[in-house]
Protein backbone atom coordinates (compact mmCIF):
# COMPACT_ATOMS: atom_id res chain seq x y z
CA UNK A 1 0.00 0.00 0.00
CA UNK A 2 1.68 3.13 -0.81
CA UNK A 3 0.04 6.22 -0.41
CA UNK A 4 -0.16 8.83 -3.01
CA UNK A 5 1.36 11.75 -1.44
CA UNK A 6 1.05 14.18 -4.21
CA UNK A 7 -2.28 15.29 -4.25
CA UNK A 8 -2.26 15.22 0.16
CA UNK A 9 -1.56 19.04 0.23
CA UNK A 10 -3.67 20.66 2.69
CA UNK A 11 -6.02 23.35 2.10
CA UNK A 12 -4.77 26.35 1.99
CA UNK A 13 -4.95 28.03 5.43
CA UNK A 14 -7.33 30.93 4.81
CA UNK A 15 -7.51 33.64 6.28
CA UNK A 16 -9.84 32.04 8.94
CA UNK A 17 -11.59 32.47 12.68
CA UNK A 18 -9.60 30.29 15.44
CA UNK A 19 -12.50 27.68 14.95
CA UNK A 20 -12.11 27.32 11.08
CA UNK A 21 -8.31 26.74 11.69
CA UNK A 22 -8.87 23.88 14.28
CA UNK A 23 -11.19 22.68 11.36
CA UNK A 24 -8.53 22.21 8.90
CA UNK A 25 -6.01 20.68 11.37
CA UNK A 26 -8.29 17.63 12.11
CA UNK A 27 -7.00 16.43 9.11
CA UNK A 28 -3.61 16.36 7.56
CA UNK A 29 -5.04 14.20 4.64
CA UNK A 30 -2.66 11.41 3.59
CA UNK A 31 0.62 13.32 4.39
CA UNK A 32 0.77 11.71 8.06
CA UNK A 33 0.72 8.25 6.12
CA UNK A 34 3.73 9.39 4.31
CA UNK A 35 5.62 10.45 7.36
CA UNK A 36 4.39 6.97 9.40
CA UNK A 37 4.68 4.32 6.90
CA UNK A 38 8.18 3.49 6.24
CA UNK A 39 8.95 3.24 9.92
CA UNK A 40 5.43 1.70 10.59
CA UNK A 41 6.22 -1.05 7.91
CA UNK A 42 9.71 -1.97 8.81
CA UNK A 43 8.10 -1.88 12.61
CA UNK A 44 5.25 -4.80 11.34
CA UNK A 45 7.55 -6.67 9.48
CA UNK A 46 11.09 -7.10 11.42
CA UNK A 47 8.87 -6.79 15.06
CA UNK A 48 5.51 -7.01 15.64
CA UNK A 49 5.14 -10.21 13.39
CA UNK A 50 8.34 -12.01 14.76
CA UNK A 51 7.10 -11.52 18.16
CA UNK A 52 3.52 -12.74 17.54
CA UNK A 53 5.68 -15.89 15.35
CA UNK A 54 7.53 -16.33 18.14
CA UNK A 55 4.66 -16.98 20.70
CA UNK A 56 3.04 -19.40 18.11
CA UNK A 57 6.25 -21.28 18.23
CA UNK A 58 7.07 -21.69 21.35
CA UNK A 59 3.77 -24.33 20.95
CA UNK A 60 5.97 -26.21 18.16
CA UNK A 61 8.54 -28.43 17.35
CA UNK A 62 10.99 -28.41 15.09
CA UNK A 63 12.76 -31.07 13.04
CA UNK A 64 15.93 -31.43 12.00
CA UNK A 65 15.80 -30.52 8.85
CA UNK A 66 13.30 -27.50 9.44
CA UNK A 67 9.78 -27.60 9.00
CA UNK A 68 7.86 -27.76 12.63
CA UNK A 69 4.46 -29.15 14.01
CA UNK A 70 2.14 -28.10 16.67
CA UNK A 71 3.11 -29.82 20.18
CA UNK A 72 0.61 -28.06 22.28
CA UNK A 73 2.49 -27.17 25.81
CA UNK A 74 4.99 -29.88 25.48
CA UNK A 75 7.91 -27.27 25.07
CA UNK A 76 6.81 -25.43 28.24
CA UNK A 77 6.14 -28.67 30.53
CA UNK A 78 10.01 -29.77 29.06
CA UNK A 79 11.38 -26.14 30.06
CA UNK A 80 9.38 -25.84 33.63
CA UNK A 81 11.21 -29.51 34.72
CA UNK A 82 14.81 -28.57 33.11
CA UNK A 83 17.01 -27.94 36.11
CA UNK A 84 18.88 -25.64 32.81
CA UNK A 85 16.35 -23.11 33.24
CA UNK A 86 16.33 -22.24 37.19
CA UNK A 87 19.78 -22.43 37.24
CA UNK A 88 20.33 -19.95 33.95
CA UNK A 89 17.52 -17.99 36.00
CA UNK A 90 19.36 -18.08 39.47
CA UNK A 91 22.66 -17.18 37.10
CA UNK A 92 20.96 -14.00 35.67
CA UNK A 93 19.51 -13.11 39.47
CA UNK A 94 23.02 -13.29 40.54
CA UNK A 95 24.36 -11.20 38.09
CA UNK A 96 22.15 -8.54 38.13
CA UNK A 97 22.06 -8.60 42.12
CA UNK A 98 26.08 -8.17 41.96
CA UNK A 99 25.34 -5.26 39.09
CA UNK A 100 22.84 -3.28 41.52
CA UNK A 101 25.33 -3.40 44.21
CA UNK A 102 26.83 -0.66 42.11
CA UNK A 103 24.24 1.85 42.54
CA UNK A 104 24.82 2.46 45.76
CA UNK A 105 28.54 2.77 44.82
CA UNK A 106 27.74 5.08 41.97
CA UNK A 107 25.67 7.55 44.46
CA UNK A 108 28.62 8.03 46.78
CA UNK A 109 31.16 8.71 44.05
CA UNK A 110 28.26 10.88 42.47
CA UNK A 111 28.18 13.21 45.31
CA UNK A 112 31.75 13.10 45.49
CA UNK A 113 32.00 14.25 42.22
CA UNK A 114 29.07 16.68 42.63
CA UNK A 115 31.21 18.50 45.06
CA UNK A 116 31.05 22.44 44.12
CA UNK A 117 34.43 23.98 43.34
CA UNK A 118 36.19 20.10 42.55
CA UNK A 119 38.81 20.46 39.83
CA UNK A 120 39.11 18.28 37.04
CA UNK A 121 35.43 16.74 37.59
CA UNK A 122 35.06 16.76 33.78
CA UNK A 123 37.99 14.43 33.37
CA UNK A 124 36.59 12.15 36.08
CA UNK A 125 33.15 11.90 34.38
CA UNK A 126 34.66 10.78 31.21
CA UNK A 127 37.27 8.22 32.86
CA UNK A 128 34.09 6.87 34.66
CA UNK A 129 31.85 6.58 31.78
CA UNK A 130 34.46 5.02 29.54
CA UNK A 131 33.67 1.31 30.23
CA UNK A 132 29.93 1.85 28.97
CA UNK A 133 30.88 3.25 25.67
CA UNK A 134 33.50 1.01 24.83
CA UNK A 135 32.57 -2.03 22.80
CA UNK A 136 31.75 -5.41 25.02
CA UNK A 137 33.40 -8.14 23.08
CA UNK A 138 36.49 -6.04 23.01
CA UNK A 139 36.37 -4.98 26.55
CA UNK A 140 35.88 -9.01 27.53
CA UNK A 141 38.92 -10.25 26.10
CA UNK A 142 41.10 -7.92 28.02
CA UNK A 143 39.40 -9.17 31.13
CA UNK A 144 39.88 -12.49 29.88
CA UNK A 145 43.69 -11.69 30.21
CA UNK A 146 43.28 -10.47 33.51
CA UNK A 147 41.41 -12.89 34.61
CA UNK A 148 43.53 -15.65 33.60
CA UNK A 149 44.64 -18.58 35.89
CA UNK A 150 48.64 -18.53 34.62
CA UNK A 151 49.62 -15.32 34.01
CA UNK A 152 46.96 -12.89 34.51
CA UNK A 153 47.66 -9.95 36.46
CA UNK A 154 44.75 -10.46 38.93
CA UNK A 155 46.71 -14.03 40.37
CA UNK A 156 49.80 -12.38 40.36
CA UNK A 157 48.44 -9.12 42.56
CA UNK A 158 46.78 -12.22 44.74
CA UNK A 159 50.07 -14.27 44.79
CA UNK A 160 51.92 -10.87 46.24
CA UNK A 161 49.68 -11.38 49.48
CA UNK A 162 49.93 -15.13 49.14
CA UNK A 163 47.07 -16.12 47.50
CA UNK A 164 46.89 -18.49 44.53
CA UNK A 165 44.04 -17.62 42.54
CA UNK A 166 41.77 -19.93 40.70
CA UNK A 167 41.27 -20.17 36.67
CA UNK A 168 38.97 -17.21 37.09
CA UNK A 169 36.68 -18.05 33.99
CA UNK A 170 37.01 -21.86 34.25
CA UNK A 171 35.85 -22.46 37.32
CA UNK A 172 31.71 -22.32 37.94
CA UNK A 173 31.59 -19.87 40.52
CA UNK A 174 33.83 -17.61 39.54
CA UNK A 175 33.08 -17.70 36.25
CA UNK A 176 30.14 -15.99 37.09
CA UNK A 177 31.58 -13.59 39.59
CA UNK A 178 34.26 -12.37 37.43
CA UNK A 179 31.25 -12.02 34.99
CA UNK A 180 29.34 -10.04 37.29
CA UNK A 181 32.43 -7.98 38.25
CA UNK A 182 32.72 -6.83 34.54
CA UNK A 183 29.41 -6.02 34.68
CA UNK A 184 29.19 -3.69 37.71
CA UNK A 185 32.21 -2.49 35.85
CA UNK A 186 30.75 -1.02 32.96
CA UNK A 187 27.60 0.15 34.12
CA UNK A 188 28.65 2.22 37.06
CA UNK A 189 29.76 5.17 35.04
CA UNK A 190 26.09 5.64 33.21
CA UNK A 191 24.58 4.86 36.91
CA UNK A 192 26.93 8.05 38.77
CA UNK A 193 25.90 10.40 35.96
CA UNK A 194 22.21 10.12 36.35
CA UNK A 195 22.28 9.85 40.01
CA UNK A 196 25.10 12.94 39.70
CA UNK A 197 22.10 15.17 37.43
CA UNK A 198 19.79 13.95 40.34
CA UNK A 199 21.95 15.71 42.91
CA UNK A 200 22.55 18.43 41.22
CA UNK A 201 18.99 19.03 40.95
CA UNK A 202 18.27 19.54 44.37
CA UNK A 203 17.72 22.63 45.75
CA UNK A 204 20.11 23.86 47.57
CA UNK A 205 17.90 26.24 49.62
CA UNK A 206 16.42 22.96 51.16
CA UNK A 207 20.07 22.23 52.91
CA UNK A 208 19.97 25.70 53.57
CA UNK A 209 17.18 25.49 55.44
CA UNK A 210 17.55 22.51 57.04
CA UNK A 211 20.83 24.04 58.69
CA UNK A 212 19.03 26.61 60.05
CA UNK A 213 16.50 24.23 61.78
CA UNK A 214 19.56 22.84 62.91
CA UNK A 215 19.60 19.26 61.07
CA UNK A 216 22.08 17.23 61.40
CA UNK A 217 24.11 15.77 58.56
CA UNK A 218 22.35 12.26 58.38
CA UNK A 219 19.09 13.83 59.06
CA UNK A 220 19.49 15.99 56.09
CA UNK A 221 20.74 12.83 53.88
CA UNK A 222 17.46 11.05 55.15
CA UNK A 223 14.99 13.65 54.80
CA UNK A 224 16.31 15.63 51.56
CA UNK A 225 18.53 13.66 49.56
CA UNK A 226 17.08 10.16 49.67
CA UNK A 227 13.27 11.72 48.95
CA UNK A 228 14.82 13.92 46.29
CA UNK A 229 17.03 12.06 44.83
CA UNK A 230 14.35 8.22 44.46
CA UNK A 231 13.19 9.34 41.39
CA UNK A 232 17.00 8.79 39.86
CA UNK A 233 17.61 5.93 42.08
CA UNK A 234 14.31 4.22 40.72
CA UNK A 235 15.22 4.90 37.10
CA UNK A 236 18.66 3.84 38.01
CA UNK A 237 17.43 0.60 38.92
CA UNK A 238 14.68 -0.30 36.39
CA UNK A 239 17.14 0.74 33.52
CA UNK A 240 20.46 -1.60 34.67
CA UNK A 241 17.97 -4.41 35.97
CA UNK A 242 16.72 -4.68 32.34
CA UNK A 243 19.82 -4.68 30.80
CA UNK A 244 21.38 -7.26 33.58
CA UNK A 245 18.22 -9.58 32.87
CA UNK A 246 19.38 -9.82 29.30
CA UNK A 247 22.65 -10.68 29.97
CA UNK A 248 24.93 -11.94 26.54
CA UNK A 249 27.26 -10.18 25.34
CA UNK A 250 30.01 -9.91 28.24
CA UNK A 251 29.47 -14.04 28.60
CA UNK A 252 29.76 -14.44 25.57
CA UNK A 253 33.21 -12.95 24.96
CA UNK A 254 34.63 -13.34 28.58
CA UNK A 255 34.29 -17.11 28.67
CA UNK A 256 34.15 -17.97 24.90
CA UNK A 257 31.38 -20.49 23.29
CA UNK A 258 32.96 -23.64 24.29
CA UNK A 259 33.76 -23.04 27.71
CA UNK A 260 32.71 -25.86 29.94
CA UNK A 261 31.47 -23.89 32.82
CA UNK A 262 28.70 -22.47 30.51
CA UNK A 263 26.15 -25.15 31.71
CA UNK A 264 26.61 -23.88 35.09
CA UNK A 265 27.26 -20.08 34.40
CA UNK A 266 25.14 -19.35 31.54
CA UNK A 267 22.19 -16.53 31.75
CA UNK A 268 18.70 -16.65 30.32
CA UNK A 269 19.50 -15.58 27.22
CA UNK A 270 22.26 -17.54 26.80
CA UNK A 271 20.03 -20.21 27.39
CA UNK A 272 18.19 -18.78 24.77
CA UNK A 273 21.02 -18.81 22.18
CA UNK A 274 22.08 -22.04 22.79
CA UNK A 275 19.04 -23.97 22.66
CA UNK A 276 17.59 -21.49 19.21
CA UNK A 277 21.04 -20.84 17.24
CA UNK A 278 23.62 -24.10 18.70
CA UNK A 279 20.99 -27.15 19.33
CA UNK A 280 18.93 -25.81 16.53
CA UNK A 281 15.46 -26.27 18.71
CA UNK A 282 13.66 -23.43 17.77
CA UNK A 283 10.29 -24.13 19.52
CA UNK A 284 11.83 -24.59 22.86
CA UNK A 285 13.79 -21.31 22.12
CA UNK A 286 10.76 -19.66 21.55
CA UNK A 287 9.31 -20.69 24.88
CA UNK A 288 12.70 -19.40 26.49
CA UNK A 289 12.02 -16.15 24.84
CA UNK A 290 8.60 -16.04 26.04
CA UNK A 291 9.40 -16.66 29.92
CA UNK A 292 12.12 -13.69 29.09
CA UNK A 293 9.66 -11.84 28.05
CA UNK A 294 7.12 -12.56 30.78
CA UNK A 295 9.84 -12.08 33.34
CA UNK A 296 11.29 -8.64 32.05
CA UNK A 297 7.18 -7.38 31.91
CA UNK A 298 6.62 -8.45 35.43
CA UNK A 299 10.22 -6.82 36.54
CA UNK A 300 9.06 -4.12 35.33
CA UNK A 301 5.56 -3.89 36.51
CA UNK A 302 7.11 -4.67 40.05
CA UNK A 303 9.41 -1.46 39.56
CA UNK A 304 6.58 0.72 38.63
CA UNK A 305 4.40 -0.08 41.41
CA UNK A 306 6.98 0.54 43.84
CA UNK A 307 8.18 3.53 42.16
CA UNK A 308 4.32 4.62 42.83
CA UNK A 309 5.22 4.62 46.71
CA UNK A 310 8.82 5.32 46.80
CA UNK A 311 7.99 8.78 44.69
CA UNK A 312 4.39 9.62 46.08
CA UNK A 313 3.38 9.71 42.44
CA UNK A 314 4.54 8.51 39.09
CA UNK B 1 41.99 30.42 56.76
CA UNK B 2 41.25 27.66 58.34
CA UNK B 3 38.12 27.12 56.14
CA UNK B 4 39.84 26.95 52.88
CA UNK B 5 42.40 24.66 54.54
CA UNK B 6 40.25 22.26 55.17
CA UNK B 7 38.26 22.48 52.17
CA UNK B 8 41.40 21.78 50.50
CA UNK B 9 41.74 19.13 52.64
CA UNK B 10 38.90 17.81 52.09
CA UNK B 11 39.46 18.08 48.47
CA UNK B 12 42.72 16.24 48.31
CA UNK B 13 40.94 13.18 50.13
CA UNK B 14 37.72 13.04 47.14
CA UNK B 15 40.54 13.44 44.48
CA UNK B 16 42.18 10.36 46.56
CA UNK B 17 39.03 8.30 45.92
CA UNK B 18 38.19 9.58 42.26
CA UNK B 19 41.54 8.94 41.48
CA UNK B 20 41.80 5.29 42.34
CA UNK B 21 38.17 4.65 41.43
CA UNK B 22 38.84 6.60 37.83
CA UNK B 23 42.53 4.35 37.60
CA UNK B 24 40.41 1.11 38.38
CA UNK B 25 38.11 1.78 34.98
CA UNK B 26 41.09 3.10 33.18
CA UNK B 27 42.86 0.12 34.17
CA UNK B 28 41.88 -2.67 31.83
CA UNK B 29 42.26 -0.09 28.68
CA UNK B 30 46.00 0.72 29.87
CA UNK B 31 46.64 -2.72 30.36
CA UNK B 32 45.52 -3.88 26.66
CA UNK B 33 47.90 -0.89 25.45
CA UNK B 34 50.63 -2.78 26.88
CA UNK B 35 49.75 -5.86 26.23
CA UNK B 36 49.66 -5.22 22.54
CA UNK B 37 52.98 -3.40 22.67
CA UNK B 38 54.19 -6.69 24.04
CA UNK B 39 55.80 -10.38 22.42
CA UNK B 40 53.78 -12.67 23.21
CA UNK B 41 56.09 -14.58 25.54
CA UNK B 42 55.60 -11.20 27.61
CA UNK B 43 52.13 -11.68 27.83
CA UNK B 44 52.34 -15.01 28.70
CA UNK B 45 54.94 -14.66 31.69
CA UNK B 46 53.80 -15.15 35.06
CA UNK B 47 55.27 -12.16 36.52
CA UNK B 48 53.23 -9.42 34.62
CA UNK B 49 55.87 -7.65 32.24
CA UNK B 50 54.75 -4.12 33.37
CA UNK B 51 56.43 -2.30 30.49
CA UNK B 52 57.50 -4.64 27.40
CA UNK B 53 61.46 -4.46 26.86
CA UNK B 54 60.96 -3.21 22.96
CA UNK B 55 57.49 -1.99 21.81
CA UNK B 56 56.31 -4.59 19.51
CA UNK B 57 54.42 -2.10 17.04
CA UNK B 58 54.16 -4.44 14.47
CA UNK B 59 51.42 -6.12 16.33
CA UNK B 60 49.14 -3.28 14.94
CA UNK B 61 50.50 -4.55 11.55
CA UNK B 62 49.87 -7.84 11.99
CA UNK B 63 46.17 -7.18 12.69
CA UNK B 64 45.45 -6.07 9.03
CA UNK B 65 47.72 -8.43 7.91
CA UNK B 66 46.51 -11.72 10.01
CA UNK B 67 42.79 -10.91 10.17
CA UNK B 68 40.15 -10.17 7.74
CA UNK B 69 40.21 -6.80 9.88
CA UNK B 70 39.81 -3.85 7.00
CA UNK B 71 36.71 -5.48 5.79
CA UNK B 72 35.19 -6.58 8.91
CA UNK B 73 35.59 -2.52 10.22
CA UNK B 74 34.17 -1.77 6.90
CA UNK B 75 31.64 -3.51 7.98
CA UNK B 76 31.02 -2.24 11.35
CA UNK B 77 31.32 1.08 9.67
CA UNK B 78 28.73 0.69 7.04
CA UNK B 79 26.37 -0.93 9.17
CA UNK B 80 26.30 2.09 11.69
CA UNK B 81 26.45 4.51 9.53
CA UNK B 82 23.29 3.32 7.42
CA UNK B 83 21.49 2.47 10.66
CA UNK B 84 21.57 5.64 12.54
CA UNK B 85 20.88 7.57 9.25
CA UNK B 86 17.86 5.36 8.38
CA UNK B 87 16.95 5.96 12.24
CA UNK B 88 17.34 9.87 12.18
CA UNK B 89 14.99 9.89 9.02
CA UNK B 90 12.44 7.11 9.42
CA UNK B 91 12.10 8.24 13.66
CA UNK B 92 12.03 11.81 12.68
CA UNK B 93 9.36 11.36 10.00
CA UNK B 94 7.34 9.55 12.45
CA UNK B 95 7.79 10.69 14.98
CA UNK B 96 6.81 14.32 14.21
CA UNK B 97 3.67 12.97 12.63
CA UNK B 98 2.68 11.38 15.89
CA UNK B 99 3.51 14.34 17.80
CA UNK B 100 1.63 16.95 15.62
CA UNK B 101 -0.19 15.54 12.90
CA UNK B 102 -3.78 14.29 13.52
CA UNK B 103 -4.94 10.77 11.39
CA UNK B 104 -6.88 8.10 11.93
CA UNK B 105 -5.91 5.40 14.46
CA UNK B 106 -3.16 7.40 15.43
CA UNK B 107 -3.15 5.95 19.16
CA UNK B 108 -2.86 2.43 17.68
CA UNK B 109 -0.48 2.80 15.98
CA UNK B 110 1.10 4.83 18.10
CA UNK B 111 0.81 2.01 20.88
CA UNK B 112 1.38 -0.75 18.38
CA UNK B 113 5.29 1.19 18.09
CA UNK B 114 6.16 2.03 21.50
CA UNK B 115 4.80 -1.77 22.77
CA UNK B 116 7.95 -3.24 21.39
CA UNK B 117 9.73 -1.25 23.70
CA UNK B 118 8.62 -3.48 26.16
CA UNK B 119 9.56 -6.43 24.69
CA UNK B 120 13.10 -8.31 25.18
CA UNK B 121 15.29 -8.38 22.18
CA UNK B 122 15.64 -12.21 21.53
CA UNK B 123 11.71 -12.40 21.74
CA UNK B 124 12.08 -11.33 17.58
CA UNK B 125 15.12 -13.33 16.75
CA UNK B 126 14.17 -15.95 15.90
CA UNK B 127 11.73 -15.08 13.32
CA UNK B 128 13.73 -12.00 12.29
CA UNK B 129 16.35 -14.88 11.69
CA UNK B 130 14.16 -16.29 9.35
CA UNK B 131 12.92 -13.80 8.00
CA UNK B 132 16.23 -12.51 6.57
CA UNK B 133 16.82 -15.96 6.05
CA UNK B 134 13.63 -15.88 3.75
CA UNK B 135 15.20 -13.24 2.13
CA UNK B 136 18.80 -14.96 1.27
CA UNK B 137 19.94 -12.27 3.17
CA UNK B 138 21.95 -14.56 5.70
CA UNK B 139 25.53 -13.32 5.13
CA UNK B 140 25.06 -9.96 3.67
CA UNK B 141 25.37 -6.64 4.78
CA UNK B 142 21.42 -6.16 4.07
CA UNK B 143 20.58 -8.61 6.61
CA UNK B 144 23.04 -7.44 9.57
CA UNK B 145 21.73 -4.06 8.91
CA UNK B 146 17.81 -4.82 8.87
CA UNK B 147 16.16 -5.25 11.78
CA UNK B 148 17.81 -2.37 13.22
CA UNK B 149 16.68 0.46 10.72
CA UNK B 150 13.44 0.77 12.57
CA UNK B 151 13.82 2.28 16.03
CA UNK B 152 10.77 2.57 18.74
CA UNK B 153 13.12 3.88 21.27
CA UNK B 154 13.87 6.75 18.57
CA UNK B 155 10.09 7.19 17.49
CA UNK B 156 9.21 7.55 21.03
CA UNK B 157 12.42 9.74 21.65
CA UNK B 158 11.63 12.06 18.79
CA UNK B 159 7.88 12.32 19.04
CA UNK B 160 8.70 13.49 22.49
CA UNK B 161 10.67 16.26 21.42
CA UNK B 162 7.95 17.29 18.94
CA UNK B 163 5.65 17.21 21.45
CA UNK B 164 7.40 19.99 23.68
CA UNK B 165 7.34 22.32 21.06
CA UNK B 166 4.78 25.17 21.12
CA UNK B 167 1.95 25.35 18.70
CA UNK B 168 3.04 28.86 17.79
CA UNK B 169 5.81 27.38 15.60
CA UNK B 170 4.30 25.49 13.23
CA UNK B 171 0.96 27.56 13.06
CA UNK B 172 2.77 30.83 11.69
CA UNK B 173 4.65 28.64 9.30
CA UNK B 174 1.34 27.34 8.05
CA UNK B 175 -0.25 30.75 7.86
CA UNK B 176 2.89 31.64 5.54
CA UNK B 177 1.84 28.94 3.07
CA UNK B 178 4.27 26.38 3.76
CA UNK B 179 3.12 22.60 3.58
CA UNK B 180 3.42 20.02 5.64
CA UNK B 181 7.01 18.86 4.25
CA UNK B 182 8.45 22.30 4.40
CA UNK B 183 7.16 23.24 7.82
CA UNK B 184 8.75 20.22 8.92
CA UNK B 185 11.61 20.66 7.06
CA UNK B 186 12.75 24.32 7.89
CA UNK B 187 10.85 24.91 10.55
CA UNK B 188 10.28 22.57 13.33
CA UNK B 189 13.34 19.94 12.30
CA UNK B 190 16.11 22.32 13.24
CA UNK B 191 14.71 23.30 16.63
CA UNK B 192 14.44 19.38 17.84
CA UNK B 193 18.69 19.00 16.75
CA UNK B 194 19.40 18.41 20.51
CA UNK B 195 17.10 15.37 20.54
CA UNK B 196 18.47 14.13 16.88
CA UNK B 197 22.15 14.09 18.46
CA UNK B 198 20.57 12.16 21.33
CA UNK B 199 19.17 9.40 18.64
CA UNK B 200 22.30 9.39 17.02
CA UNK B 201 24.66 8.58 19.17
CA UNK B 202 22.43 6.03 20.70
CA UNK B 203 22.27 4.65 17.59
CA UNK B 204 26.01 4.78 16.51
CA UNK B 205 26.60 3.23 19.84
CA UNK B 206 24.53 0.31 19.54
CA UNK B 207 25.31 -0.35 16.08
CA UNK B 208 28.89 -0.70 16.61
CA UNK B 209 28.67 -2.68 20.10
CA UNK B 210 25.94 -5.19 19.38
CA UNK B 211 26.77 -8.70 19.19
CA UNK B 212 24.15 -11.21 19.11
CA UNK B 213 22.52 -10.66 16.22
CA UNK B 214 25.17 -10.26 13.82
CA UNK B 215 26.65 -13.64 15.52
CA UNK B 216 23.18 -15.20 14.78
CA UNK B 217 23.43 -13.76 10.96
CA UNK B 218 26.82 -13.64 9.87
CA UNK B 219 29.12 -16.93 9.88
CA UNK B 220 32.05 -16.04 7.32
CA UNK B 221 34.32 -13.79 8.98
CA UNK B 222 34.94 -11.44 6.11
CA UNK B 223 31.09 -10.50 6.45
CA UNK B 224 30.94 -10.09 10.23
CA UNK B 225 31.10 -6.92 12.12
CA UNK B 226 33.83 -6.32 14.46
CA UNK B 227 32.08 -6.83 17.37
CA UNK B 228 31.14 -10.59 16.43
CA UNK B 229 34.42 -11.12 14.62
CA UNK B 230 36.39 -10.40 18.25
CA UNK B 231 34.01 -12.97 20.10
CA UNK B 232 34.81 -15.82 17.49
CA UNK B 233 38.14 -14.96 17.67
CA UNK B 234 38.66 -15.49 21.21
CA UNK B 235 38.56 -18.75 21.97
CA UNK B 236 41.27 -19.15 18.40
CA UNK B 237 44.56 -20.60 19.79
CA UNK B 238 46.00 -19.64 16.73
CA UNK B 239 45.95 -15.69 17.25
CA UNK B 240 48.59 -14.80 19.26
CA UNK B 241 47.21 -12.40 22.18
CA UNK B 242 49.32 -9.25 21.90
CA UNK B 243 47.62 -9.32 18.23
CA UNK B 244 44.01 -9.67 19.71
CA UNK B 245 44.96 -6.85 22.36
CA UNK B 246 45.74 -4.95 19.60
CA UNK B 247 42.81 -5.50 16.89
CA UNK B 248 40.40 -5.10 20.04
CA UNK B 249 41.90 -1.33 20.76
CA UNK B 250 41.55 -0.51 17.24
CA UNK B 251 37.78 -1.92 17.08
CA UNK B 252 37.06 0.17 20.16
CA UNK B 253 39.14 3.44 19.40
CA UNK B 254 36.73 4.63 16.62
CA UNK B 255 33.95 5.10 19.02
CA UNK B 256 36.19 5.79 21.81
CA UNK B 257 38.00 8.75 20.10
CA UNK B 258 34.34 10.07 19.24
CA UNK B 259 33.26 9.76 22.83
CA UNK B 260 36.15 11.57 23.88
CA UNK B 261 35.87 14.45 21.14
CA UNK B 262 32.11 14.84 22.14
CA UNK B 263 31.83 13.74 25.89
CA UNK B 264 29.67 16.28 27.06
CA UNK B 265 26.74 15.51 24.45
CA UNK B 266 27.22 11.85 25.18
CA UNK B 267 27.44 11.55 28.34
CA UNK B 268 24.16 14.42 29.15
CA UNK B 269 22.23 12.77 25.75
CA UNK B 270 22.80 9.18 27.03
CA UNK B 271 21.85 10.01 30.71
CA UNK B 272 18.69 11.92 30.09
CA UNK B 273 17.63 9.01 27.89
CA UNK B 274 19.21 6.03 29.40
CA UNK B 275 19.02 4.05 27.13
CA UNK B 276 22.50 1.13 25.72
Amino acid sequence: MSADVSESAPAPAAPATRRKRRGVRRGDGLWPWAFVLPLLAGVLVFYIWPILQTAFYSFTTWGVFGGFKWSGLDNYSRLFTDPQLYRSLLNTLIYTAVVLLGVPIAAWLASLLNTPGLRFAQFYRVLFFLPYVAMPAAVALVWRMIFNGDYGILNWALSRIGITGPSWVNTPGFALAAVAVVGLWSSLGFSMIVLGAGLKNIPTELYEAAELDGASRFRQFRSITLPQLAPSVFFVIVVTTIASFQLFDLLYALLGNHNAVLPKTMSLVYYFYDAGFVQNDKGFAAAIAMVIFVLIGLVTLVQFRLQRRWTGNA
Amino acid sequence: MPRTRRRRQSHALIHLVLGVGGLIMAFPFLWQIVMSLSTNAEVQSVTPTFWPAHLQWQNYAAVFQRLPFLSQLWTSVLITVIRTLAQIVLCTLAGYAFARMRFRGRAVLLGLVLSILLVPSQAYLISQYQIVQGLGWLNTLAGIVAPGLFSAYGTFLMRTAFLNLPAELEEAARIDGSGPLRTFWSVLLPVVRPSISVLAISAVLWSWNELLWPLVVSTRATQMPLSAALATLAGDVTVNYPVLMAASLLAMAPILILFILLQRRVIDGLASSGLK
